[in-house]
């Protein structure tokens, strides 16, 4: 059972992500991202992390990729043109990759100690998470929280339409209405 | 034993005037000014004077001599090499710090009249004190590196009086060869004290003069050596053959500038280096050749110059070149007490000569040329009644001071073997010449008629009328210590007088008959100079000019100094000029440096334009880039490199192997 | 049949995968055009390196994996509003989404 759901799950999510890749239209790209996000919550599932599925869900799929269709649709971007690629991207990004990811498969393969992942492992509940969350990991907790604070203001100072215009100088192409 | 005699405060007092009025000396009023400048070298002839009475015996408490003051602190403490701040005191320097300090003292108090226009006033003074610090460095010096610094800073102070009017360029351009002929002397100065290092490990004067008394089988080879360096320095300094051409354009100076600095006293710090060092040349005959004929030849060079020179100042520096080159030749024959006797009258005769000529110069606005004088006997009077005494004494007749030194040294010459009496006839055709030119100068700047208008000529006032009739004074009397008393008294600093036989021969004036028929014999030497000049320039005036209308070519090349400076150009100083500017302009300036700095700015600009297209703005390839710097971190952690690279060759083998 | 439904999964087919949508995240930043879409490639590696961690949480019992998987989701909504807002004012200023156009920021 666990290793069908995986397979299926896992599936979901390669192709979710490949899509990303092949779409030209960024609402199909965002879309993609939706399916990948909810296959990656079952996976956390599968793994015991109750809550990290449900995290995945509400805050990934359910809020961060809202924002971006928002963005999509308010800036009306379209298909993308084909602009001149970088040369440089190709020649060394692309073995870059590969020697990421050949590096990285290589050590998991070789690893030792890895153990399986059965149905029947248990469940981590959500009050160990949290029993630990508030008490010796307070500190970063209430920072987070701050963060977020920061990253609301920073956005609402960055995207809001300046009045007058004034400090929109040096390009002449004018701003999106 | 002696009291204390502060031989330090003889330099440091000018050297705080020198300071006070460098550094205040424009913000000073005039009153100040005059007053710093002559309490310093006041103040310093005072101790030399207290020195003196304690050696001359009245003081209760008598000083024997040598008097040697050593600053506690080391100077060089190299090796073998031990230098130290020592200060001599000895009959030699004795003498030389009364004609220095007194000399100079007279002199300042005359520039307080001749320079009380000038604008440049405190710097004058200044510098004048200046030169009294080192000059009277030089004097006390113990040793020859103490001496060194003494003579690099007289000629510093020379080339900064030379040039004291700096806008002119003639001046500066007088100065600069003074400065750069007299290094071509320091250089051997240099290599003479390196030899002496070299073999005596010491540069002390008193070691060096303990250890040749103790092998006097030492002579000639490298003695000699040292001699000629030492002798190329006292050339430079003294303007002697073949380096006197800078002395002639220094008269660009001031007046009192001239006749303190290059007739006095820093042009005669050759010959008291040569009296200092006496033991290396007693050491050496064929230096003492060398010394004897540079001496004679330069005298009698530069008699031949001046008698056609027509600028007034000319004529004295010409004077100058010769009467120091008697000084050489009484070295020459190792009679150095009688140089240092004629050095000591000369300072007087001379310097008076040249106030007296920056007297008559004031008066008649500027003018030197000696063609444009005459007549001016009515209205200077007093300048020309000390004038004739100084033509009388430079002449050398009896019983001026000029007589009694000059016959000193030609008594000297005519004794010496084996070819003394050239040198003696030299002598004594040079004495005819300076009586000649010397009158000469007198006939044509006071006596006879007026040559051009010379408008409200006036006497100077009584702060240049004052030196002027104490020099006049001693030039009268100067000569009357006489050499007997004079000679024995340097004796114990430049030894007596040596002769083959190694007898010491006392002069006197009257027992031994050649001595005095030899002066006799320069005495109407000298009339006879006088005569032919009383003839050709106020009996017959027009005879100089068809004599020189006759000798076309020889006029020419008196008038024109031989043409020497115009040799030293082409041979040495075009040359030099060329080689500067092809090596030191184009190779090594624009070609090392400015190569370098091409290089440098251009290795900059174009690694900088190779990288600037990495920095594209592009955001895919620093994605990419971003990516390669992470997998190349990654492969470098996590690839044992080690058997890697170990295994290589084993692969490379197996598939040879295939 | 019990044996096949109960069959287990080795976990490094879990970070096989996760391995896989990092690297498929950096190669959707290099290929793609459009600025919101390189955007959306990041979060895709953010989701992957999150993968991993629940494995690793899941292998040694540790709450504390899980945890940071926590922190990054929280840290990635921060980025998500900061770095969306920025897009929306290079659009306004430059008029386009065009990755290979935005690149004022050279010598």
């Amino acid at each position: 059972m666990h290793l069908i759901l995986f397979l299926v799950f896992a599936g979901l999510c390669l192709a979710g992500a490949i899509n990303l890749l092949l779409q030209s239209h960024p609402i199909d790209s965002a879309l993609s991202l939706i399916v990948v996000m909810t296959s990656l919550s079952v996976l956390y599932l599968l793994l015991g992390a109750e809550f990290l599925a449900a995290a995945q869900v509400i805050v990934y799929a359910g809020a961060i990729m809202v924002l971006f269709t928002f963005v999509v649709m308010l800036l009306n971007a379209g298909r993308e043109e084909r602009t001149l690629g970088s040369r440089v991207a190709r020649s060394i990004g692309f073995p870059a990759v590969t020697a990421i990811l050949a590096v990285i498969a290589t050590v998991i393969l070789h690893a030792q100690g890895l153990g399986v992942a059965r149905l029947s492992d248990g469940i981590t509940s959500t009050e160990e998470l949290s029993a630990v969350l508030f008490t010796k990991l307070l500190l970063p907790f209430e920072v987070t929280s701050v963060l977020i604070l920061i990253a609301i203001l920073g956005a609402v100072a960055l995207a809001r339409h300046s009045e007058g215009n004034e400090d929109s100088q040096g390009s002449a192409e004018g701003t999106g209405k | 034993m002696n009291p204390d005699l502060h031989l330090w405060l003889i330099p440091l007092l000018p050297f705080a005037g020198f300071l006070l009025n460098g550094i205040l000396g424009p913000g000073l009023p005039k009153w100040l000014i005059t007053t710093i400048a002559l309490l310093a070298p006041l103040a310093s002839f005072c101790v030399v004077l207290n020195a003196s009475l304690g050696v001359f015996g009245f003081l209760p408490a008598s000083n024997s001599l040598p008097y040697v003051e050593t600053c506690p602190l080391l100077w060089i403490n190299a090796g073998i090499l031990r230098i130290d701040f020592s200060f001599v005191l000895d009959q030699l320097s004795l003498v030389m710090l009364l004609v220095v300090t007194g000399v100079g003292f007279l002199i300042h108090v005359y520039s307080v009249g001749y320079m009380s226009d000038d604008e440049g006033y405190a710097r004058y003074f200044s510098y004048l004190n200046l030169f009294l610090f080192f000059m009277t460095v030089l004097v006390l010096a113990g040793n020859a590196l103490v001496m060194f610094v003494g003579w690099e800073g007289v000629g510093l102070a020379s080339y900064l009086l030379i040039g004291f009017w700096f806008q002119k360029k003639s001046a500066a351009d007088a100065g600069k060869k003074a400065f750069i002929v007299n290094r071509i002397g320091d250089f051997g100065f240099l290599i003479g004290m390196f030899l002496l290092v070299a073999n005596f490990g010491t540069l002390t004067f008193s070691e060096i003069g303990a250890r040749l008394d103790a092998n006097p089988a030492w002579q000639g080879g490298v003695l000699t050596i040292i001699a000629l360096c030492l002798m190329l320095g006292a050339a430079g300094k003294s303007a002697q053959l073949p380096l006197y051409i800078w002395l002639p354009d220094a008269m660009e100076g001031p007046t009192p500038v001239s006749a303190l600095i290059h007739a006095a006293t820093m042009v005669t710090a050759g010959v008291y280096m040569v009296a200092r060092t006496h033991v290396l040349f007693d050491h050496s005959p064929v230096a003492l050749g060398v010394v004897a004929t540079v001496g004679a030849a330069t005298a009698i060079f530069a008699a031949t110059i001046a008698l056609v020179q027509n600028d007034i100042k000319r004529v004295l520096a010409y004077s100058t070149i010769s009467q120091l080159g008697y000084m050489f030749l009484g070295c020459g024959v190792t009679a150095y007490s009688a140089a240092i006797f004629h050095l000591m009258t000369h300072a007087f005769f001379k310097a008076l000569l040249f106030l007296a000529a920056g007297s008559v110069i004031h008066s008649i606005g500027g003018e030197q040329d000696l063609r444009k004088m005459g007549g001016l006997r009515k209205k200077l009077p007093v300048t020309f009644a000390v004038t004739t005494v100084g033509v009388l004494a430079i002449a050398g007749i009896f019983p001026f001071a000029g007589f009694f030194s000059k016959d000193a040294i030609l008594y000297a010459a005519f004794l010496q073997q084996p070819n003394g009496k050239i040198l003696w006839f030299v002598g004594l055709l040079t004495a005819l010449l300076t009586a000649f030119y010397m009158f000469r100068l007198w006939y044509m700047t006071f006596l006879g008629e007026a040559r051009s208008p010379q408008g409200h000529a006036h006497e100077c006032p009584w702060s240049m009328r004052g030196p002027l009739l104490i020099l006049a004074a001693l030039s009268v009397c100067g000569g009357w210590v006489g050499m007997l008393r004079f000679g024995s008294f340097l004796a114990p600093s430049v030894g007596a007088r040596i002769t083959e036989a190694g007898s010491y021969i006392p002069f006197s004036l009257f027992p031994v008959p050649w001595e005095v028929i030899l002066s006799i014999v320069a005495v109407l030497v000298a009339l006879e100079g006088w005569l032919i000049a009383d003839k050709y320039y106020r009996r017959k005036p027009e005879r100089p000019a068809q004599l020189a209308a006759a000798l076309p070519a020889g006029y020419k090349l008196l008038a024109n100094k031989y043409y020497v400076d115009e040799f030293y150009g082409a041979v040495v100083v075009k040359p030099l000029l060329a080689v500067s500017k092809f090596f030191l302009e184009w190779v090594v300036d624009i070609g090392i440096l400015g190569g370098a700095a091409w290089l440098l700015g251009g290795v900059a600009t174009f690694t900088g334009a190779i990288l600037q297209r990495w920095q594209s703005g592009n955001l895919r390839s620093y994605a990419a880039w971003l990516a390669a710097g992470a997998a190349a971190v990654l492969l470098f952690l996590l690839v044992p490199w080690a058997t890697v690279l170990a295994s290589l060759p084993a692969i490379h083998l197996g598939m040879a192997g295939h | 049949m019990n044996s096949f439904f109960a069959q287990e999964v080795p976990l490094s087919w879990y970070l096989l995968l996760s391995a896989v949508l990092f690297s498929l995240g950096v190669v959707g930043f290099l290929i793609k055009r459009n600025l919101i879409t390189v955007f959306m490639s990041i979060e895709l590696m953010l989701n992957g390196v999150n993968l991993y961690f629940v494995t690793f949480a899941h292998q040694w019992h540790a709450v504390k994996g899980q945890i940071f998987v926590f922190f990054v989701m929280m840290v990635a909504a921060a980025e998500a509003a900061v770095g969306l807002a920025i897009i929306i004012a290079v659009f306004r200023a430059r008029a386009t989404l065009a990755v290979d156009r935005i690149d004022r920021m050279k010598l």
